[in-house]
């Protein structure tokens, strides 16, 4: 079937050079990171972990997200999805590609990663991502490409590949779960020791990967034949909208406890992203720009007559989308490290090889998106010839 | 039989990372050179469970102090890179409140003021750095101490995000340049991996202390057996007042800093 995805117009062989390039400059960045080690990037001692780790698990979240086209479809028979589901389930495989790369780019021994399949522990929280997430990949392999290929042949897919479906479904769940659990078992760090961080991460996840789909199917009805309808994409709007009032709610819970109990490790890192701490204020205007797309995306979805309106809802997503980058891809695993343990205030910059490195990661994930659509939709357009 | 492109393909590839199994194990595999330091010195050292007392007082009293630091750096080949964000530290002053934030020190005593007391691995009996290292690269041994094997760290950094006590550095890159004496007789490390005080476990084989505990001129450091009623540091501890960093958090520490 990859054929498909080497007959392209000038548009799309542009797009892909583009990413290919894109992806060139940060993996010549990352030879140099290769041969000076971690310290290119912004981060030291007191904030051992930054936009790596940050991107790494807002994209474990994009990869869980596909579950919410899957199990309406699935479990539900919610036949609208029919079209979207395979969109969702071929999301999930650059989407843990790129977790599973910015994990390397972020480990001081990336030689040594077999290490963790030959040393299994299993009580580090790490290895069991790492089990999870793989398993997760492996499962949306074989599910897309046993329903791709049954939609090419015109035929149903075999029915042993449902199990397999349904499975995916806690699997998702789980994925995001463990992810969560890297952080909220932590002693040493107060901000991330929270019970709710998983059920939040679930929540964030379910608004963003659902809003990116429906950005998605947007572009696609620009540049393919491929159209989603009116209809599945409401359906998916409805899920932002709860799935992101949720999430909302769940964050000011958040603030609740740690403002009312005043206890200061608590507040303190509140304090460093909305108002700044001890000089260090470089989170707080992503910070207020992420709380105020929060704000306009939820009056956008949750009103009726503006979430139907498709280019308020282009907005209402990408709004929803950019908030909770910030939120998660960004704030939530630096604030966990500032203050230090040691009362102080450590500064994190991301310099601009890590933020290459980073975008040529985003790139290479673009770059498998197209061409899995690609062939998807190629699939879909010649049956309809 | 005839095979289509595509299965081919897929043989292939099945094949090829067939292919990259041995080598695999051959590269992850190997047995590491173990060099015997016991046969230079005196008897080793043992205990069952290893502890460190830190009498605050005597250490005020010194000063601008820097002799513990200098010789643990000195033997351990600590590199000095002269900037705080490629710091490595195993063994370092930290000011009072700030060794112990979360007691919120409003009116200290005068002494204590804007002093600074040595802070370094707690040697935690419940260590949260080996609970989540993946690949059991820090581990605890049968006497206490925590310690990380440089050749299966993976350089994740976890166990720094699971230290509650900053105690841990990592070789942001390479080290080797900015080790002003390099001691042969200990390692240096690698860039991309995790390191920390190790309560100088070489030291303890070779029937010698601590070298932080024989520089300190003033005597501030004991360190010793807590599980031998007898040992030094157990009548200091029942003699006179001792507190731990964080004990709320119930990694149970085994520095202890005497008041």
């Amino acid at each position: 079937m990859l054929e498909y995805a080497l007959r392209g117009d000038r548009r799309y062989w542009s797009w892909i050079c583009a990413l290919l390039g894109i992806m060139v400059v940060a993996f010549l960045f990352y030879l140099r990171q290769a041969s000076y080690g971690l310290g290119i990037t912004g981060l030291g001692r007191d904030v051992p972990w930054g936009l790596y780790i940050a991107q790494f698990t807002f994209l474990v979240g994009v990869a869980a997200s596909s579950v919410m086209v899957v199990l309406p479809y699935y479990l539900h028979d919610f036949r609208e999805f029919g079209k979207l589901t395979i969109l969702g389930e071929l999301l999930v495989i650059p989407s843990i590609i790129m977790c599973m790369v910015f994990v390397i780019v972020d480990m001081g021994q990336p030689s040594r990663i077999l290490n963790v399949l030959l040393y299994p522990t299993p009580h580090s929280m790490m290895f069991w991502d790492m089990v999870v997430l793989g398993v997760y990949l492996l499962l949306n392999i074989i599910i897309s490409r046993v329903v791709l290929d049954a939609e090419r042949k015109s035929i149903p897919p075999p029915g042993w590949i449902r199990p397999i479906i349904i499975l995916s479904i806690p699997w998702a769940f789980s994925i995001h779960t463990v992810t969560a659990f890297l952080y909220s078992g932590l002693a040493a760090r107060p901000f991330w020791l929270t019970a709710i961080l998983a059920p939040r991460f679930l929540a964030s996840a379910f608004a963003a990967g659902p809003a990116l789909l429906i950005l998605f199917c947007v572009i696609l009805r620009k540049v393919s034949r491929f159209d989603a309808g009116h209809a599945p994409l409401q359906k998916l709007a409805v899920i932002v909208t709860y799935a992101m009032t949720v999430n909302v709610f769940l964050m000011l819970v958040e603030i609740f406890t740690a403002m009312y109990s005043d206890i200061p490790e608590h507040v303190r890192h509140f304090q460093l992203m909305y108002f700044g701490l001890e000089g260090n204020a470089s989170l707080v205007p992503w910070m207020w720009v992420a709380a105020v797309l929060a704000v306009l995306a939820l009056v956008l979805l949750i009103n009726p007559r503006t979430r139907r309106n498709e280019p308020v809802l282009i907005l209402a997503c990408s709004a929803t989308f950019i908030s909770l980058w910030i939120d998660k891809g960004l704030a939530m695993v630096i604030t966990g490290f500032i203050p230090s343990p040691l009362a102080a205030v450590p500064k994190y910059r991301p310099t601009v090889p890590e933020t290459l490195i980073s975008l040529g990661i985003y790139a290479s994930g673009l770059l498998i998106v197209t061409v899995l659509y690609k062939i998807a939709l190629s699939v879909r357009e010649r049956l309809a010839v | 039989m005839s095979i289509d492109r595509r299965t081919f393909f897929r043989i292939a590839g099945l094949a090829t990372l067939g292919l990259a199994i041995k080598p695999g194990f051959e590269v992850f595999g190997q047995g590491e050179d173990v060099v015997d330091s016991t046969a230079a010195m005196g008897r080793p050292l043992s205990a069952k469970r290893w502890a460190m007392a830190i009498d605050v007082r005597c250490c005020l009293d010194q000063k601008d102090c820097r002799k513990c630091i200098l010789a643990c750096h000195q033997v351990h080949n600590v590199p000095d890179f002269g900037n705080p964000k490629d710091e490595i530290k195993w063994l370092w002053k930290e000011p009072f409140d700030r060794a112990f934030p979360e007691q919120e020190f409003q009116h200290l005593p005068e002494d204590f003021e804007r002093q600074v007391v040595p802070v370094f691995c707690n040697h935690c009996d419940s260590p949260p750095c080996v609970r989540v290292c993946p690949v059991q690269a820090t581990f605890q041994r049968d006497d206490g101490i925590v310690i990380t094997d440089q050749h299966r760290c993976i350089g994740c950094r976890y166990c720094m995000a699971a230290c509650p006590y900053g105690s841990r550095s990592f070789n942001w890159r390479d080290p080797r340049p900015f080790i002003k004496n390099i001691d042969p007789k200990y390692p240096t490390r690698t860039r991309g991996v995790v390191e920390k005080c190790t309560f100088c476990v070489e030291r303890l084989t070779q029937g010698l202390m601590p070298a932080c505990v024989e520089a300190c001129a003033a005597h501030a450091l004991t360190f010793g057996d807590l599980e031998d009623a007898g040992s030094e540091i157990r009548g200091l501890l029942r003699r006179r007042l001792a507190i731990r960093r964080k004990p709320g958090l119930g990694t149970n520490p085994e520095v202890y800093y005497i008041i």
